[in-house]
């Protein structure tokens, strides 16, 4: 039967229909529903762990056991599972092993836009592209055999348009996978150098063996058409050239490496121009033109972003496609914002009210980088927040650490601020770090963690103490404090900057999402006590509303977390009489 | 017909993904090929949201772009504003008259544009505007804003009341399917 599906259900699907058992991941858009599909079959082990290396690790271990095992990440997740990656490689495997990676061209929710392509050539192991949902589901499947097959890992590589679309999957019935024979083999799997020369002579063999697969593969297909136009294609480029050219022969990429050298020479051979549509790196260009063959790609199609079929069409058939002129000018844009009732905001108020330089982790709280807060100096990668601050520390000195602080999330903290943190303290810095214990991971939709106490099952599960685990690193000064309660933040985070030794404060409220967090409901603002001063305005909170001349509240928006009551010098903000038509049913 | 290209247009949080997935499901219902692209992440908090929901007879590209789209539903009015060169001269716009102010706005560097439905309205013939929130609250939940305008949808275009109720009681979580189904009522009669 076909049914609508995400990209990421697809492959998730695929995954099952595979037999896969094992399936390991840490949350990262536009990756994350992979896993939570992968979690919703009973007959698969599913986990959230607490980064994307040890995910690998833990799918790693799947496959040497015999069982198929599958692991998934966004494109800036695979920077922090290379590590084993690039083993793995040579190990190979026991049960297949497939990495899926999302890329984000267009950064819809990244800190950059890295091509993961160039990973599947530099780790030396065999990379898929699909371009829609049913082939997503069906190349994670033969992903499983080539694995198998070649005795290595496979990359599968999604964009955030092929992970984040529906369209219509024919589903079949799961594999009777036998799980293998656990064989012990040290030349094999213990990579000591002697090992690992063998093992990289095999590697090399082996991508011999894969560029023979790949020259014949149903994976790589020509769809014969008008042959004055050639385009060589894949993932969801190719569907924007299928709309921009129309009736023109394509060269479809499934298997994006190895390329398949002899196919592409074949196809070009029978074409008049060949161009290449491919978005981000000149990947496919570059091979290409190092094999002797001209054609035209990136010195036309941009570098950067997304591309689209109006766009192919502009830059290389120079078809503008005629559109009406935005009808008023400067339309104030629309960034994300912190939900009303969010933890973080109060927090943000503080450190902006105090002046303090801030490095800064990824998370919904990076938000606060931007107006009115602007209460985050920097935002690198996960974790980065705490080496940061000490990197600055050793730089200008403790007087300029009594003025800095880290600001990072608790599953960020768990996923390598942890390292980070015993740094400072092994390398006798001061910093003071603000661990956010919301005890979820809120920016990819709330996924739990190891801070949440139960796992993506739903199963209980132990709780790490934040506690603990800061004191356990060396920390002595550790504080808990409430986001809420914005005096005695502030009093606390004075005390903790001024220390002349690490201190961990942990922000502790959970996310206003959270279905166990009740607020009050809607405030108004009292006109008459109202002086006009907008200090709330300075909280950057959506349902406190700028109206010029004076200030109100969106009573759809407003939840009734109370914040703006510490602020508010006037008494200005009350409750509603009647609350119950303003309560979300 | 043999495309339809629909665009939803909001701020994150308003509900604009279940919206989709009910829109897919219809195309599926009248068997058109059919792709819906969302937005999930960080877009969604409270920032500007689009999903693209395609029918036809075989659809490629799953994204909408200028000029492209027959029909936008617009969950707020600025939104509306932004969005409208992606409109096709004769497509039709179904506005929820609701403010949400950007940050732009609250922090005093921008002022919301006045008279958004006046301007819209030279421009373009088919523009339905509704108090969608108003109505949702009257059904009992806020939430409902976005059933309300797929119900102004179902009843100016030419699918089936059916299909469309079909839909939404195998897209919408069963605990508040009644208050969703008297919302899409509701806005079916609006207008």
């Amino acid at each position: 039967m076909k049914r609508l599906m995400l990209g990421n259900e697809a492959a998730a699907r695929g995954a099952y229909e595979a037999g896969a058992t094992v399936a390991a991941a840490y949350p990262g858009t536009p990756s994350t529903e992979i896993t939570e599909y992968m979690a919703k079959y009973d007959e698969v082990y599913a986990e959230w762990s607490p980064n994307e290396k040890v995910a690998l690790e833990v799918a790693i271990g799947g496959s040497l056991g015999g069982a198929r095992s599958i692991c998934s990440m966004k494109h800036v997740g695979l920077n922090v599972a290379a590590d084993p990656l690039f083993t793995v490689s040579y190990t190979g495997v026991n049960g297949g092993l497939v990495l899926i990676v999302a890329d984000d061209p267009g950064m819809h929710s990244s800190q950059n836009e890295q091509d993961s392509r160039h990973y599947a050539r530099a780790a030396k192991v065999p990379m898929l592209e699909p371009s829609d949902s049913q082939e997503c589901l069906d190349y994670v499947k033969q992903a499983f055999e080539i694995s198998e097959s070649f005795d290595c890992p496979v990359i599968v590589r999604l964009s955030t348009r092929i992970a984040h679309s529906q369209s219509a999957v024919e589903t079949g019935e799961r594999a009777d996978y036998k799980i293998k024979d656990y064989n012990k083999d040290f030349t094999k799997y213990v990579m000591m150098p002697a090992m690992a020369r063998r093992r990289h002579i095999e590697v090399e063999k082996r991508m011999l063996a894969l560029q023979d697969y790949s020259e014949k593969s149903n994976l790589n297909s020509i769809e014969w058409g008008n042959k004055k136009i050639g385009v060589i294609t894949s993932g969801i480029a190719y569907q924007y050239a299928k709309d921009a050219f129309g009736d023109v022969s394509y060269l479809k990429i499934g298997m994006v490496y190895p390329i398949p050298e002899k196919l592409i020479a074949e196809f070009t051979s029978e074409v008049e121009t060949l161009y290449v549509v491919e978005e981000l790196e000149p990947f496919f260009e570059d091979y290409i033109k190092k094999i002797g063959i001209k054609v035209i790609g990136k010195e036309v199609l941009p570098l950067t972003g997304e591309l689209s079929a109006q766009l192919i069409k502009e830059k290389i058939l120079g078809v503008k496609q005629e559109v009406n002129e935005q009808l008023v000018e400067n339309i104030p844009v629309r960034p994300p914002v912190m939900c009303p009732g969010c933890p973080h905001r109060g927090m943000h108020y503080v450190l902006n009210k105090l002046k303090l330089n801030v490095t800064g982790d990824i998370g919904c709280y990076t938000l606060g980088a931007l107006p009115p807060t602007e209460s985050m100096d920097t935002c690198i990668c996960m974790g980065a927040s705490i080496g940061t601050a000490h990197g600055m520390e050793k730089a200008r000195g403790s007087e300029f650490a009594q003025k800095t602080v880290a600001v990072i999330g608790d599953s960020t903290f768990i996923h390598s601020g942890i390292t980070g943190l015993i740094d400072v303290v092994y390398n006798k810095g001061n910093s003071t770090v603000l661990i956010l214990d919301n005890s979820i991971t809120a920016m990819t939709g709330h996924q739990p963690n190891p801070t949440t106490g139960y796992t993506i099952k739903g199963e209980v599960t132990k709780q790490i103490d934040l506690v603990k685990l800061a004191n356990a690193t060396g920390v002595e000064r550790v504080r808990v404090a409430d986001p809420f309660d914005i005096k005695e933040f502030e009093r606390i985070v004075k005390e903790e900057i001024a220390a002349a030794e690490p201190s961990v404060i942990i922000s502790k409220s959970p996310c206003a999402l959270s279905k166990d967090v009740k607020f009050e409901g809607a405030l108004k603002i009292n006109q008459e006590k109202c002086k006009r001063c907008k200090r709330c305005l300075a909280l950057g909170c959506p349902a406190i509303v700028n109206k010029g001349d004076f200030v109100e509240i969106d009573e759809a928006l407003c939840v009734g977390c109370m914040l703006c009551t510490q602020v508010c010098s006037f008494q200005a903000f009350e409750d509603i009489a009647e609350k119950a038509g303003a309560k979300n049913g | 017909m043999d495309k339809l290209n629909i665009m939803i247009v909001g701020v994150g949080g308003q509900g604009t993904l279940l919206a989709s997935r009910i829109l897919g499901t219809i195309a599926f219902k009248m068997n058109y090929d059919v792709k819906v692209s969302e937005v999930h992440g960080m877009s969604q908090r409270g920032g500007s949201v689009v999903t693209y929901i395609k029918y036809g007879t075989k659809i490629y590209s799953p994204l909408i772009e200028k000029g492209e789209a027959d029909i936008i539903l617009a969950f707020e009015k600025l939104e509306a504003l932004r969005w409208t060169e992606y409109l096709n001269n004769d497509g039709m716009m179904i506005i929820n008259e609701q403010e949400i102010a950007p940050m732009p706005i609250i922090t005093g560097t921008a002022k919301y544009p006045s008279d958004i439905i006046n301007i819209i309205k030279q421009k373009y013939k088919n523009i339905f505007t509704l108090d969608a929130l108003k109505i949702a609250k009257q059904c009992g939940n806020l939430k409902a804003v976005n059933i309300v305008l797929l119900g102004v949808m179902a009843a100016k275009t030419a699918i089936a009341k059916q299909i469309w109720d079909e839909a939404i009681r195998e897209t919408v979580p069963a605990k508040v399917l009644n208050v969703n189904i008297e919302a899409f009522n509701a806005g079916y009669q609006a207008i």
